[in-house]
């Protein structure tokens, strides 16, 4: 019985749920015994010189071991980003400028973690205050420079050389412009950034910290201390959500290993909620122009777009991002003509990083806005003129204007079926009702169609498969889980080929002394690069336990089968067991697997909202989703996924925003402040099923994690501002909070008189 | 200063001489090594440090742990000893993965609990505002809603798939705190 | 995240707790249900010498009837407040609006008396309680006094109660079958109302229309003069002074409360 795409419950769940998982700020490792807690005292200005520092009265505070400054720090400053221009480096603690609010300016050291609060205030930190740099185009102007040394405030570009065509549009009767903000998020995992470091006599650092990259953290961390890789252990312990800001290594990483080494004791850093708002990378923060054009039959003829990017103070991983926004700007459309462009400028803000569909959601969300305002302006239903220009399901693999092979798609078979699935003419049919009655409460339709890349910039990944001479199995993988649920998954891939039962198989993840080299999770690539690299190992294993087997049982390798953990000649009781195998002999197969190119998942969404006109608060009445990634390995991890992301895709529509002042002050730096959505905001999604395979890997499989937030987002903004659109509203920018949407009610009363 | 408490966790007598600033989170956590109850946020809005106190849900971070003398508390680890077998609300959240990373779900088991004892057959809508109090990023709550209906003993699919007919939230009319003034003698929540 | 510290006293009595707070005056600050004191304490908001908890005073707990009026002891809990069948037959209004309160877990800690002593402007409670014009019982080393609830706000997070003093109870008239609703006007759940209604016998509290709760008086004039609700919800915005965030502008702010003082209306009415 196969068991693959099957329902399997969660081999992680029995601890999980008993006395709980293990993170960071949970470890009680011997070798963290005696730790000092670390507590950093962070710049409340965005933009500042350092005049002085005064530690004294906090040296003095009871507990306290050590307090450090930038001048106690002696390890080379560096730039976090390769890509970013030179000279935008981040020193560990500021030395001479503070660049947003919340960079660490000293670091307290302490027996007790209460006492590092305590001593922290005690700190005394003068400032010489400099002008903010907020809006993205005075960043742009180079007015106010961030580094000096840079004489620029652009980190870095995609296509900034080549020049827009002024004809680009010129046989298109309709032609449609639009700026479009795709605010700044904050990523919220539950768990805040945690690490702890250890020196060893054996001068080695030995670093647990959570990320979602045990290898990549690692590399990261050694070369910003000066060491070689093989110097730092990294360990992995469960990690409470990632969502992209947990990529790699935080500075405050390579601060917590020096410390240890400078101190000679344990250290141990666990940030609060509050640091975490603006500590951890954030996502989106895009500005965007967008045209569209085409002739009144529907037609889209050409399509160009305009970003401009937040790097926040420091480039990091975000400054990428807007590469992907460009590759994949013609999204599900087969558009003749398309051009796109990204310049990417540094601002006094919380540095930006991949955030769950980190510059797909962008591209998606633009060109999906462009797609019903062009529909708007000749007056044709949006998803009519979504079907009419979608690539046709025979073109595949179709390389598109943006540069992306896209490897297979149904992209009208998953409009139709969500279309279907919601009852759409039932649908327009109540919205029309309710026009005609006239109540507050309107209905709004919306709908996106939509295709990501996953597996992006890194296809192969390792796996090792072993099976004991007790019948346990243990695989060793290099993706790293936080939530994802690979030790099942995984131990389902094994299983299938070893018919030894999921409870009997572990799966380890994150450590870089036991595993040797892993590319980690994110870009929702797991499953078809280190998922299948399991399965190859787990069929490669069963490949050698047969030609032992033939060799013990006197049979021909033709003659043997494999199920339930043994190897027994067909027709007869002859047989062997894996365990016993193993116990003759080591019984492990290591496996790399590439699949050489991303893959193209992709989907369609329908949300239904219902807006009060009278105050403008719109709340998600239903979604239906079609996200196809392919064969499902297991329904209730595949649907898990896509719950999370379309919740997260509405709240980025109705609710959430990063904002800050012109001073560079956040204003909504905390849970209670930041709009992050409870049960009572979202509805319960319906979930349509499709797969359609992919050729780049033996099952076929593409990438789901990040689909909900590519679909949900654009469908939930299109249905508010269709919900109103018959008062004449043609655009909100998200989030679509009442407040905007009440104005955008009257502003086009006001322009109607 | 330091005051002596004296407390029942998860039936058993635990005692201590405490700082009266110490949370009850971090008495559990760092002074009884009881690491299942989370600390997510410091604005008392998560709910990952949700115990039960007394039977009732609190949150830990927002209650010192002086607070709590004399008094009865109820970890997530308290509700299964055994991993092997799930108190039932736990065990419900298994069967319907109602958890992904783990973090705010210790939390969100004690409010399930909770909400439960007070309301032991509630809707689909009283459980999402019975949790309002508790933030997931990962699941959605689609599966938490469900695992805690099956924990009740009703149907998750109450949470539809299936019926099209109604928002089953109930939509803008069943907002918290919203409602368009056509009921009789009350609110809308 | 976590306080200055502090010393900490558990007296078993209000008495007790009254020496308390006449020995150390403005160091110490009592401590009931803890969800309005604690989370400023832990932003180091405030950093009181010593916390006076009174949360688990019994004599601070009832709900009771006393003749035209029902009595709640300012110890009660939201959750007492909002489960009460006493509250739900004789001044529906309030466990209406106690169960608005944030959270769950929140209305199992904070108190009906914290509430009102804490007086934010956002706050429910303060302004359900005006509309059902109650008024505070306090007591102090002079002795106990009842201040009508018109006149117990005098500002932003300010009351007439003295440092010296506890509320002790709360009392409310038996509002019977009068027409009664609660808007609240929310981004989330769990949040502040941005606006929020409450209606009981045609007297309108605002929430978050002014550094106090108030009365929309000139609503409440126009509905005895017989104007139509929705000619008096017109007036809902008169003599505020709402307070401009992200969620609002002034502007936004005044429109929401005529939108939802008609709606309450509607409802109480129907």
């Amino acid at each position: 019985m196969s068991i693959m795409g099957t329902r399997v419950v969660r081999n992680e769940d029995p601890v999980f749920l008993s006395r709980g998982a293990t993170y960071t700020d949970d470890l009680t490792d011997d070798r963290l015994t005696g730790a000092l807690h670390l507590t950093l005292v962070r710049s409340p200005l965005a933009h500042a010189r350092i005049t002085s520092v005064d530690v004294e009265e906090a040296r003095q505070a009871p507990g306290v071991v050590a307090v450090l400054t930038g001048a106690d720090i002696d390890l080379a400053p560096a730039k976090l980003f390769p890509m970013a221009a030179d000279g935008m480096v981040r020193h560990w603690l500021a030395t001479d400028k503070v660049r947003f609010v919340g960079e660490p300016v000293a670091a307290v050291l302490t027996e007790q973690p209460y006492q590092g609060q305590d001593a922290a205030d005690l700190v005394e930190i003068d400032y010489d205050p400099l002008p903010a740099v907020v809006d993205l185009r005075a960043a742009a102007s180079d007015e106010v420079l961030l580094f000096d040394e840079a004489g620029t405030n652009t980190s870095n570009g995609f296509g900034l050389d080549e020049e827009f065509d002024e004809h680009l549009f010129d046989d298109c009767a309709v032609v449609v412009t639009q700026e479009i903000v795709n605010q700044r998020l904050a990523a919220c995992p539950l768990e805040t950034r945690a690490a702890s470091a250890v020196w060893g006599e054996d001068e080695r650092f030995t670093l647990w910290a959570s990320t979602q990259n045990a290898h990549m953290a690692r590399d990261e961390v050694a070369g910003w201390l000066g060491v070689d890789a093989s110097a730092v252990h990294l360990i992995t312990p469960d990690v409470g959500g990632g969502f992209g800001a947990k990529i790699g290594a935080d500075p405050e990483f390579a601060l917590v290993c020096w410390l240890a080494r400078h101190t000679g004791r344990p250290v141990r850093w666990n940030e609060t909620r509050s640091e975490n708002m603006t500590g951890m990378l954030q996502g989106r923060a895009q500005l965007q122009t967008v045209t569209i054009g085409g002739n009144r039959d529907g037609d889209v003829l050409a399509y160009r777009i305009d970003v401009l990017a937040d790097a926040g103070a420091y480039p990091r991983i975000g400054i990428l991002l807007p590469m992907f926004t460009r590759m994949m700007a013609p999204a599900v459309y087969d558009i003749p003509k398309v051009e796109s462009r990204a310049r990417v400028v540094v601002t006094t803000t919380t540095s930006t990083g991949a955030y769950r569909g980190a510059g797909r959601p962008e591209a998606t969300a633009a060109i999906e806005r462009a797609m019903d305002l062009f529909a708007a302006e000749i007056g044709k239903d949006p998803a009519d003129v979504r079907r009419r220009n979608l690539i046709a399901p025979d073109k595949f693999p179709f390389t598109t204007k943006g540069g992306a092979v896209y490897d297979s798609g149904e992209y009208a078979k998953a409009l139709d079926a969500v279309l279907e699935a919601a009852g759409y003419a039932e649908l327009r049919a109540e919205q029309a009702r309710r026009r005609e009655q006239g109540g507050p409460i309107q209905l709004g339709i919306g709908v996106s169609v939509f295709v990501e890349i996953t597996g992006g910039g890194a296809f192969a990944e390792d796996a090792s498969v072993e099976v004991h001479p007790d019948g346990t199995v243990t695989v060793l993988t290099g993706t790293s889980p936080h939530g994802q649920g690979h030790a099942t998954a995984w131990a389902m891939l094994a299983s299938e080929h070893l018919g030894i039962p999921v409870e009997k198989i572990t799966v380890k993840h994150g450590d870089t002394d036991l595993i040797p080299s892993g590319v980690g999770t994110m870009g929702s690539r797991s499953l078809q690069t280190g998922g299948v690299a399991v399965y190859q190992a787990a069929g490669e294993l069963v490949a050698l336990a047969k030609q032992r087997a033939a060799d013990l049982l006197e049979a021909s390798v033709d003659d043997l089968e494999v199920a339930d953990g043994a190897v027994g000649v067909r027709g007869t009781e002859s047989a062997v067991t894996l365990a016993q195998l193993a116990e003759r002999e080591p019984l492990r197969v290591d496996s790399n697997f590439d699949s050489g190119a991303p893959s193209f998942p992709f989907g369609a969404h329908l949300a239904v909202v219902e807006v009060d006109v009278e105050s403008g608060k719109a709340v998600v009445d239903r979604i239906v989703t079609i996200d196809d990634a392919g064969p499902v390995l297991n329904p209730l991890l595949a649907h898990g996924q896509r719950h999370g992301g379309i919740a997260q895709g509405i709240a980025q529509a109705l609710l959430e925003e990063v904002v800050y002042d012109a001073d560079g002050n956040p204003l909504t730096a905390t849970f209670a402040d930041y709009a992050f959505p409870s049960a009572a905001e979202l509805p319960s999604f319906t979930l349509v099923e499709m797969e359609t395979p992919t050729h780049l890997n033996p099952l076929g499989v593409k990438g789901v994690g990040e689909a909900g937030t590519i679909g949900a987002t654009p469908a939930v903004q299109s249905a508010v501002v269709d919900a109103v659109s018959h008062l004449g509203v043609r655009h909100i920018d998200m989030p679509t909070s009442p407040l905007r949407v009440w104005t955008a009610i009257n502003a086009a009363a006001g322009s109607a008189k | 200063m330091t005051t002596k408490i004296e407390m029942t966790v998860n039936g058993e007598a635990a005692s201590a001489d405490v700082e009266p600033r110490l949370l009850l989170a971090h008495y559990l956590r760092d002074v009884l090594g009881l690491k299942a109850t989370n600390i997510g946020c410091d604005t008392t809005s998560c709910g990952a440090c949700t115990v039960l106190l007394d039977g009732e849900s609190v949150k830990s971070c927002t209650v010192l742990a002086v607070q709590a003398d004399q008094q009865s508390v109820t970890t997530m680890e308290g509700l299964s000893p055994d991993p092997e077998q799930l108190h039932p609300v736990p065990a419900a959240f298994r069967a319907e993965h109602g958890l992904q990373c783990g973090f705010c779900t210790p939390g969100m088991v004690m409010a399930a609990v909770s909400l439960l004892a007070e309301n032991p057959k509630p809707t689909e809508q009283e459980v999402r505002e019975g949790l309002e109090g508790n933030l997931c990023r990962c699941t959605g709550y689609h599966n938490i809603v469900r695992a805690v209906l099956v924990a009740s003993g009703q149907s998750a699919e109450k949470v539809h798939d299936d019926d099209t007919e109604k928002a089953p939230s109930g939509g803008l009319a069943a907002a918290p705190g919203f409602s368009v003034g056509d009921e009789t003698g009350g609110s809308g929540s | 995240m976590i306080p200055v510290g502090f010393e900490y006293a558990r007296p078993d009595s209000v008495d007790g707790a009254l020496a308390l707070l006449a020995e150390h005056g403005e160091d110490a600050t009592v401590l009931a249900g803890g969800h309005s004191l604690l989370p400023v304490m832990k932003l180091r908001l405030a950093a009181p010498e010593l916390i006076i908890d009174i949360g688990r005073l019994t004599e601070l707990s009832h709900i009771d009837v006393d003749g035209d009026e029902v009595v709640i002891g300012a110890g009660a809990r939201h959750r007492a407040v909002e489960s009460s069948e006493l509250l739900a037959a004789e001044c529906p209004l309030l466990p209406a609006v106690a169960r608005t309160v944030g959270d769950p877990q929140v209305r199992h800690r904070g108190t009906i008396g914290g509430s009102l002593a804490h007086a934010d402007p956002a706050s429910d409670l303060p302004a359900a309680v005006l509309a059902i014009g109650g008024s505070v019982v306090l007591r102090g080393p002079q002795g106990t006094r009842t201040v009508p609830i018109t006149e117990f706000y005098t500002g932003m997070f300010s009351t007439v109660k003295e440092p010296n003093e506890l509320i002790t109870e709360i009392r409310v008239p038996r509002t019977g079958g009068a027409g009664w609703a609660y808007e609240k006007f929310v981004r989330r759940a769990n949040d502040w109302a941005i606006v929020g209604v409450a209606v009981v016998d045609n007297r309108v509290g605002l929430v978050n229309m002014c550094a106090t709760p108030l009365r929309a008086t000139a609503t409440e004039e126009a509905l005895a003069a017989g104007a139509s609700i929705a000619d008096a919800a017109a007036l809902a915005a008169e003599g505020t002074d709402p307070s401009e965030d992200l969620t609002a502008t002034r502007e936004y702010r005044r429109h929401l409360a005529r939108v939802l003082t008609e709606r309450a209306l509607t409802t109480a009415n129907a």
